[in-house]
């Protein structure tokens, strides 16, 4: 949208050397061939697969829509997608909490502050698989750092063991998931605050805004398009997770930390019901449209009123 | 020096006191989990098990750790080498299947152009998370399950979308003229793009690769899917075995090294090509 297009218009009109026909088609080939193979192909497929019956091994037989049928009466279904629902809210938030902050402390220039952009920004760079690792041991009860720590800090009567009961293994989750993702959507908040003509803010100043009222009345409208960018980036992005619940909590306790990929992979990869984790596939999919549709639309609406 | 002066100049003094108490306060939250962890992972056997309070070795630097980690599968070398291979393999077929459909985007015509370009695009919009079943098939059916040749194509066909992008621009931004001038001195096709115009887009080649090592490196889910034996375990896949332990006990002390190894390399390419992978993260954000 704001790309600068450098896309050079011919300025000769000759166009003796813009070449037409099909030696063009050689060049993409390659990226044609590894996209039909492994994504136009996957996905066709899975709509296929998701009207069968599946196992790994012996053939599949045609069950139609039953898979479909399937889900709906599957609560464990509803429950990782509640789940997964609340996740993402909290996770956003906390995102959000932290990242905005962060980007209004590093805008201007001043001594240090690429420094401190880069130490935070640091966290995106490793795996979330790394991550998470990391923070598994620093969550345990015995040989980790936060519990030994509270109770030498009086904080807590003796060790809290934090991945024991629901509340606080969510908790550590969502302080780790901010801790490496919040450096992400503090950039992408910062090249929407960047994009602010520095005159405007100072009109506004000289016309007796506050600074609170600044922010309200000016930067927030302003920003309207990063943040509808960094809100549907951490949306998708938190629905979609898996790694974090796999390797800290392994489905988390009383398994009451499936999410819905985690539940997928668990059908298809564990029970081996290939058609039905097919069909929901296909679900996650469409619900993950239906949200995109919804964000892109209410980003629309709001465009209108200016 | 008048009071009003000094007023000033105590409050711009505490002003940069403050601001540097904030700025060292979140850079010591975002830092200090990769000390602990690096610090902690030269703690001996007899240490590892214990909090890293403090987080140094108390007694005597030792790599234990990593020797531990080395008795889980087929040893760490094998592992960080698997890794490697499919990071690296991932870097160099997306630069050359990106940067040849860059150029063929950007300078040729041909038949449904615009709408081979969006398809590539599109894919971003279907989370590979969905697909993961007919990939494993699929694979199967090609005789490429649990091979990290395999597991490469995958990751490569990921990184399409945002490297066919990347190099597109970077090619449309590459003056014609120059183009023309290569053509009357003799060049042509192939040896035009390899000697003539690769030197002139080597930052976009720098970011794609960037992305794709970084992307390749840290992918957990589809080597869990995709890779069934031991021997050929990417480190996040080893990691789990560690992770689960043996016997019902975890060694922190290999946790701690392998996060390590598993760290220390994307935090090194990060810092050392930080302007490519900034820019690329703009051109990707504001697309």
């Amino acid at each position: 949208m704001t790309m600068p297009v450098i896309a050079s218009k011919p300025r000769d009109q000759r166009r003796r050397r813009r070449k037409t026909g099909w030696s063009g088609l050689l060049y993409i080939a390659p990226a044609m061939a590894l996209v039909t193979m492994f994504f136009v192909i996957p996905v066709l497929f899975t709509v296929w697969m998701s009207l069968h019956r599946w196992p790994l091994l012996g053939s599949p037989s045609w069950i139609g829509l039953r898979n479909y049928t399937r889900i709906f009466a599957d609560a464990r279904f509803f429950t990782a997608l509640g789940f997964t629902a609340h996740y993402t809210v909290i996770v956003t938030i906390a995102i959000f909490a932290v990242a905005f902050p962060l980007a209004l402390f590093v805008e201007k220039p001043r001594p240090l502050v690429s420094t401190y952009r880069t130490i935070i920004f640091l966290p995106v760079v490793v795996g979330l698989a790394s991550a998470s690792l990391l923070w598994v041991w620093l969550g345990n009860v015995d040989s980790g750092l936060f519990s030994p720590l509270f109770e030498m800090l009086g904080l807590t009567q003796g060790r809290l063991n934090l991945f024991a009961t629901f509340d606080t293994a969510f908790l550590t989750i969502i302080v780790m998931v901010v801790w490496k993702i919040a450096g992400f959507t503090m950039v992408i908040l910062l090249t929407g605050l960047q994009a602010i003509p520095a005159e405007l803010t100072e009109a506004a100043r000289i016309d007796g805004a506050r600074r609170w009222q600044r922010f309200r009345h000016l930067t927030l409208p302003l920003m309207r398009k990063t943040l509808a960018l960094a809100l549907i980036l951490s949306i998708t992005g938190s629905i979609l997770a898996f790694d974090q619940f796999y390797i800290m909590t392994s489905g988390g306790p009383q398994n009451r930390m499936i999410s819905v990929v985690y539940y997928i992979f668990n059908q298809s990869f564990v029970s081996f019901n290939l058609g039905y984790g097919a069909a929901l596939s296909i679900a996650l999919l469409a619900i993950l449209v239906v949200i995109s549709i919804v964000q892109l639309w209410l980003l629309k609406v709001g465009e209108e009123p200016r | 020096m008048s009071p009003h002066r000094k007023a000033r100049t105590y409050k711009a003094l505490w002003n940069r006191i403050s601001y540097h108490g904030v700025g060292i306060g979140t850079a010591f939250f975002f830092l200090a989990p990769f000390l602990v962890g690096v610090m902690a992972s030269f703690r001996s056997n007899s240490e590892s098990g214990r909090p890293p309070l403090p987080p140094w070795p108390t007694t005597g630097f030792s790599i234990d750790a990593y020797r531990t980690l080395d008795g889980f599968g087929s040893g760490i070398w094998q592992h960080t080498v698997n890794s490697l291979i499919v990071s690296l393999g991932t870097v160099v077929l997306t630069v050359i299947v990106s940067v040849l459909a860059g150029y063929g985007f950007s300078r040729y015509r041909f038949p449904l152009k615009n709408v081979l370009f969006v398809l590539i695009i599109a894919t971003l919009m279907i989370p590979f998370q969905s697909i993961l079943t007919p990939l494993f098939i699929i694979l199967a059916k090609l005789g490429l399950n649990n091979s990290l040749f395999g597991l490469t194509l995958i990751y490569v066909t990921l990184q399409l979308p945002f490297s066919v992008f990347m190099m597109r621009n970077a090619f449309d931004a590459v003056p014609k003229e120059i183009e023309e001038a290569a053509r009357i001195d003799g060049a042509r096709d192939l040896r035009l793009l390899v000697r003539v115009l690769l030197p002139l887009v080597m930052p976009g080649v720098a970011t794609v690769s960037i992305f794709a090592f970084l992307n390749a490196w840290n992918e957990f889910l589809a080597a869990l899917v995709l890779l069934s034996s031991n021997e050929n375990y990417t480190l996040p896949v080893l990691m789990t075995a560690v992770r689960a332990g043996r016997l019902g006990a975890i060694n922190w002390g290999a946790v701690q090294a392998g996060v390590t190894v598993m760290v220390v390399p994307c935090l090194f390419v990060f810092l050392l090509l930080q302007r490519y992978y900034m820019r690329g993260l703009m051109a990707g954000a504001v697309k």
